[in-house]
């Protein structure tokens, strides 16, 4: 009805250029250029280098921290995102700061958070000697730090569909003779599935692309406790290039895919 | 009868608040435990160093540009991608989530590769007058680092401001007599401010804690390249916690401040907004005349 998108004129020709080109500058053609790179000396040169050994356990290491940090922000953000979005808490202004903090604050302070809680002048050094515990350059103290680096995606998303779904359904189910965990799994889950599976594949992104607050966690030690993305670090510092594109290539385009579908997905259950 | 006015489950609360206290608010604890009893004085003394002075105003003066370019272009971005149809539209648009998805070492190495003394515009910028333009390992490869990793934020806080903006309203002013520019900041521009400036706010918190791809990019440079971040990192690797916790506590500071000042800010717009008279009233006239 109105005169949206039928005159484009130079006005909008130009404003289109200028758009795409800027887009096309600082990221469609360094995109292009590193996929190029991964693969210009053929698919056997691309997979050689994630196939030795440094390669294949930083990858592991990764989906480890990945599969740990998805698994406790879901089981402990679930009940979270209950909290906030189905009863009245008058801490939620409280609670919504304390869930901007790991966006706020840069990935090594988060680490750095870490470091002095558990690390060697750390504030449970003591209690940790005595029960010969190491969390520090250890996986442990690297699932934590991907864990608060990751946290906030689930509850963000699960909290807004919450609300808006409200309590009839569990409460039709209740009234019907359903215990409170067949109607957990029955009635809310389905409910609020979409919105849960966007947030667990946003927290997969990020546990997956984390790199300052592992690093400082980890001590970056080479075929130890080197993740994926220490990985592409360590061969840039070495100039091997060929590792750092296979290995970049990889993990950057399995996160994006994987939002990709499943955003796509999502929109349209919304809609 | 309402179970939502039922107090709230003991076991709920427990779960929830052990969850929050032992990730978030514990961590936190720790730097400010630590922060204090290292000492103020030590504290202080920590900023007579020129590295960290250095770090920290680079770093505020980059995300500062970084937030200025990116309100330009990320609302003329979501402006194109809202208002006009062309091909390849939807490439653009899915392209705009890609630094939020792939991981910053990544994004730092596709600007190394490309912008590098080795890569392909690197070589052309190093051929001019055989000196060439220092953008890796120097500040303007920083400001395109963060420039990438920051592109969502404005973008997507105006795009759906924009979508429900009403292009009739502008038709009408230009009816009435309103010149281009008239119509541009009297009627397109007032409802965009606030989302333009959330998205310039997230952008602000974000450049000001990036290390992957800034470190990737611009390496380690003391008083060159070494951003805050990357400052906080070489004081832990060399031992010298309390100038790592004297930045971090101002970085956290600059954090807060700006979500909370945002915070404030949401409320006022909102507040203001559902009072002003000419945004949805004027609109529901326009639409009964069309």
């Amino acid at each position: 009805m109105l005169s949206k998108n039928k005159k484009l004129g130079v006005r909008g020709v130009v404003l289109i250029i200028i758009a795409t080109g800027w887009i096309c500058f600082i990221l469609f053609f360094p995109l292009l250029v590193l996929v190029w790179e991964a693969f210009k000396h053929g698919i056997h040169a691309f997979l050689l280098p994630l196939l030795n050994p440094e390669a294949k356990h930083a990858i592991k290491l990764t989906i480890i921290i990945t599969l740990s940090a998805v698994g406790i922000n879901t089981l402990f953000g679930l009940p979270l995102a209950f909290l906030i979005g189905r009863y009245r808490t008058r801490m939620r202004a409280l609670i919504d700061s304390l869930l901007n903090l790991p966006l706020a604050v840069s990935p090594v302070v988060a680490g750095l958070m870490f470091l002095l809680l558990f690390g060697r002048e750390g504030i449970f050094r003591g209690i940790l000697d005595k029960g010969g515990i190491e969390i520090v350059f250890r996986l442990p103290g690297m699932i934590l730090a991907t864990v608060f680096v990751s946290l906030p995606f689930v509850v963000r998303e699960v909290v807004p569909v919450l609300e808006e779904v409200g309590w009839k359904q569990e409460e039709s189910a209740w009234t019907l003779g359903a215990g409170w965990l067949r109607t957990f799994f029955r009635v809310t889950v389905p409910q609020i599935r979409w919105g849960l599976i966007y947030g667990m594949t946003l927290t997969t992104a990020r546990a997956m692309g984390e790199f300052g607050a592992v690093m400082v966690v980890s001590g970056n030690i080479i075929g130890k406790t080197q993740t994926a993305t220490l990985h592409i670090n360590q061969a840039l510092a070495d100039f091997d290039y060929q590792s750092a594109y296979s290995c970049s290539f990889l993990i950057g385009f399995v996160s994006f895919f994987i939002i990709l579908i499943v955003q796509k997905i999502y929109t349209r259950k919304k809609s | 009868m309402r179970i939502t006015k039922q107090k709230t489950p003991f076991t709920l609360l427990t779960i929830s608040w052990l969850y929050l206290g032992f990730f978030i608010v514990l961590p936190l604890l720790a730097l400010i435990v630590k922060g204090v009893e290292s000492g103020p004085e030590n504290l202080l003394e920590s900023f007579h160093d020129p590295h960290l002075l250095f770090a920290l105003r680079l770093t505020l003066i980059i995300s500062l540009i970084v937030t200025g370019i990116n309100i330009l272009t990320g609302t003329l971005v979501a402006w194109v991608l809202v208002r006009y149809d062309f091909p390849g539209k939807n490439i653009i648009d899915a392209l705009i989530d890609v630094p939020f998805a792939i991981p910053t070492v990544v994004t730092g190495l596709m600007i190394l590769t490309v912008y590098g003394p080795h890569g392909v515009v690197g070589d052309f910028f190093g051929g001019i007058g055989g000196r060439g333009i220092e953008v890796i390992f120097g500040k303007p490869g920083i400001l395109l680092a963060l420039l990438v990793v920051t592109l969502p934020f404005v973008v997507r806080s105006v795009q759906p401001v924009l979508i429900v903006q009403n292009p009739s309203l502008e038709e009408a002013a230009e009816t009435l007599g309103a010149s281009r520019l008239q119509t541009f900041f009297r009627v397109i521009l007032p409802p965009v401010i606030p989302s333009m400036l959330t998205g310039g706010a997230l952008s602000f918190t974000r450049s000001l804690g990036e290390f992957g791809s800034v470190v990737v990019v611009a390496g380690n440079i003391p008083m060159k390249t070494q951003v805050a971040s990357v400052y906080i990192y070489a004081q832990i690797e060399s031992g010298n916690m309390t100038g790592a916790i004297a930045l971090s506590l101002v970085l956290l500071g600059f954090a807060v401040a700006i979500l909370g000042f945002f915070k404030l800010f949401e409320n006022f717009v909102k507040k203001t907004m559902s009072r002003s008279k000419y945004s949805e009233g004027s609109e529901v006239i326009l639409e009964k005349k069309c």
